[in-house]
């Protein structure tokens, strides 16, 4: 026993560090200057400059980019619980006919192919005139992360005994109230995950941010990103501090909250 | 009839609170695939408004199934799908049985291991592209170190494009196939390993003989989730390669992509999505065949 757990370190030491190696070259590349990160051989360690932080910010509008993530992002985990809550405790308490094929209808939906919602979805929102708007992405991120919401919610839900919203209820609270004063707030710690799920999915998502955000001044992180464009040359120094500062607040939340990400995924996964 | 009225009243409620999610699925997800075939059924060219959107039946997918280009990007559709699924599930299940055994810090690695999962694809992908460069890339000086005239131009050599844009897929979500092997894992009593172990069993004996059966199902929705978010693949073909070069990582969600909305044809581009949309149902399909029935029955758990 002894010894497996010794591989076990040894092997978990290993992926931790493929794990994070590429990902702290990045960070480092940050605070190198251009002369150190056209260096070669390459710098290894930075001299600490701010320079890229300092020019992302100014050339590139970084914080423009950031403003847009965090309305897209936190407008999204907001609508999603407000919308996902409900429907979640429908499913888990209340009787709803046809539950089985509703709950494998919304797994079914977080299984599409972006690409064969694109064209539709693009046309619609020409069509509303909501290309290039917050609610124009808001909309498509609150049903994409929906089914995993929902699934997550769901599955907390149930884990509750009943007995409690009876005694709300033969307190003199309606279902609703129940729902509002009981359930929730017990239910906090799987609304809190759903919450983070939603929010990194929100932040990350690339493919429908490209087609929707086509203005610069609306963009977000990843579209910036993945669009910034030297005159002559790659900015490869701005490009990893603008990345440092789009990952730093999900590093932070999966080192705080890995435990509940873990669940989390598994009640989305396996579970559903 | 006293109790008929709360009945009444909760079956409101319950449509009440499910309606508004029922229709944004509706509305976005569901309504969007059916208006994607209708769109495919058309010729409609966005460069081109005054031609108008004329009926053309299957043209589309004629036209589909007669360009090279098309049947080149299904292939490598294929190919990144089978090579980054089996990598991912493989490596997975190594971390899994490696995060599964208790040591100090277990906690720590797992969020580290989780690391390459949160962080957003596009800077996963301007991360590999940095190592990946001719010049200044971490990794040509670390295969030639100084000989600098025999530095490499990854991502600008066919087979070297897709094995790096499938390396940069695995090490993203290799974590992800981990977790759920850990969580099938985890549901394994310890006592029968130990039993195992009294009984004169090897660890590679255990392995085959104990785990692995217990821990299938685990893996076969990793599988299928890995595999159905493979056919997904668009930020790191977008970031790192642009489908080139020569059309080497030129995956089916790309090349729709491309079609519809840098070269305008909407309605070729639908054909297209359509296909993904096919090939993504069957799997799933298949999916649910696995392991559907136990996720579909009664409660949720």
């Amino acid at each position: 026993m002894r010894r497996g757990r010794l591989i076990g370190a040894v092997g978990a030491g290993a992926f931790c560090l493929m794990a994070l190696a590429p990902f702290a070259w990045l960070v480092l590349t940050s605070f190198k200057t251009q002369l150190e990160v056209t260096a070669i051989p390459p710098t290894l360690w930075p001299g600490g400059s701010l320079e890229f932080y300092r020019s992302a910010l100014s050339r590139y509008g970084l914080m423009h980019f950031v403003l847009n993530s965090l309305v897209v992002a936190g407008g999204t985990t907001v609508c999603t619980l407000c919308l996902g809550v409900g429907a979640a405790y429908a499913l888990a308490r209340l009787r709803v006919p046809g539950r089985p094929w509703l709950m494998g209808g919304l797994l079914l939906v977080s299984m599409f192919p972006q690409i064969s919602l694109a064209g539709p979805i693009w046309r619609i929102l020409q069509a509303v005139g909501w290309l290039n708007s917050y609610q124009g992405l808001i909309i498509p991120y609150v049903t994409l992360t929906l089914p995993l919401a929902v699934w997550i919610l769901t599955s907390y839900f149930s884990e509750l005994p009943r007995e409690l919203e009876e005694a709300a209820m033969l307190d003199g609270c309606g279902r609703l109230g129940a729902l509002l004063r009981v359930i929730l707030p017990l239910a906090g710690p799987g609304v809190f995950t759903a919450a983070i799920l939603v929010f990194i999915y929100a932040w990350n998502e690339f493919f429908f941010a490209l087609l929707i955000m086509t203005r610069r001044t609306v963009q977000t992180l990843p579209v910036g990103i993945a669009l910034f464009q030297g005159q002559f040359t790659m900015p490869w120094g701005e490009i990893a501090a603008a990345s440092t500062v789009a990952t730093a607040p999900l590093v932070a939340l999966v080192f705080l909250f890995q435990r509940r990400i873990v669940s989390g995924l598994s009640a989305g996964a396996i579970k559903g | 009839m006293a109790g008929l009225a709360p009945r009444r009243g909760e079956r409101l409620l319950a449509w009440g609170l499910l309606l508004p999610c029922l229709a944004a699925v509706c509305a976005f997800a569901f309504w969007p695939i059916v208006y994607s075939f209708v769109l495919s059924l058309h010729r409609i060219v966005l460069s081109l408004p005054g031609l108008g959107e004329p009926f053309v039946g299957l043209e589309n997918y004629a036209q589909l199934l007669g360009e090279p280009t098309a049947r080149a990007s299904a292939a490598t559709t294929l190919i990144f799908v089978a090579v980054s699924t089996l990598l991912e599930v493989g490596l997975g299940t190594l971390m899994a049985l490696a995060l599964d055994k208790s040591f100090r810090g277990r906690g720590l690695v797992r969020a580290a291991v989780l690391v390459p999962w949160a962080i957003p694809t596009v800077v996963a992908s301007q991360m590999w592209r940095f190592i990946l460069n001719d010049r200044y890339g971490l990794l040509n000086w670390l295969v030639f170190g100084d000989q600098v005239g025999a530095y490499r131009a990854w991502l600008a050599e066919p087979g070297w494009a897709l094995a790096a844009v499938i390396g940069a897929d695995v090490w993203k979500t290799s974590a992800f196939a981990a977790l759920i092997v850990l969580a099938g894992l985890q549901t394994i009593p310890r006592e029968l390993n130990e039993a195992a172990a009294l009984d004169g069993a090897g660890p590679w004996q255990r392995f085959r003989h104990l785990t692995l059966p217990l821990v299938l199902p685990a893996l076969a929705v990793a599988l299928v989730f890995r595999t159905m978010d493979a056919f997904r693949v668009f930020d790191l073909v977008f970031v790192m390669t642009q489908g080139g070069p020569a059309d080497a990582t030129n995956v089916l969600q790309f090349y729709g992509y491309k079609k519809m909305f840098a070269e305008g044809f909407l309605g070729y581009g639908s054909a297209v999505s359509v296909m993904v949309f096919v090939m993504v149902l069957a799997v799933s399909l298949i999916y649910l065949r696995l392991v559907g029935r136990r996720l579909l029955r009664g409660d949720a758990r």
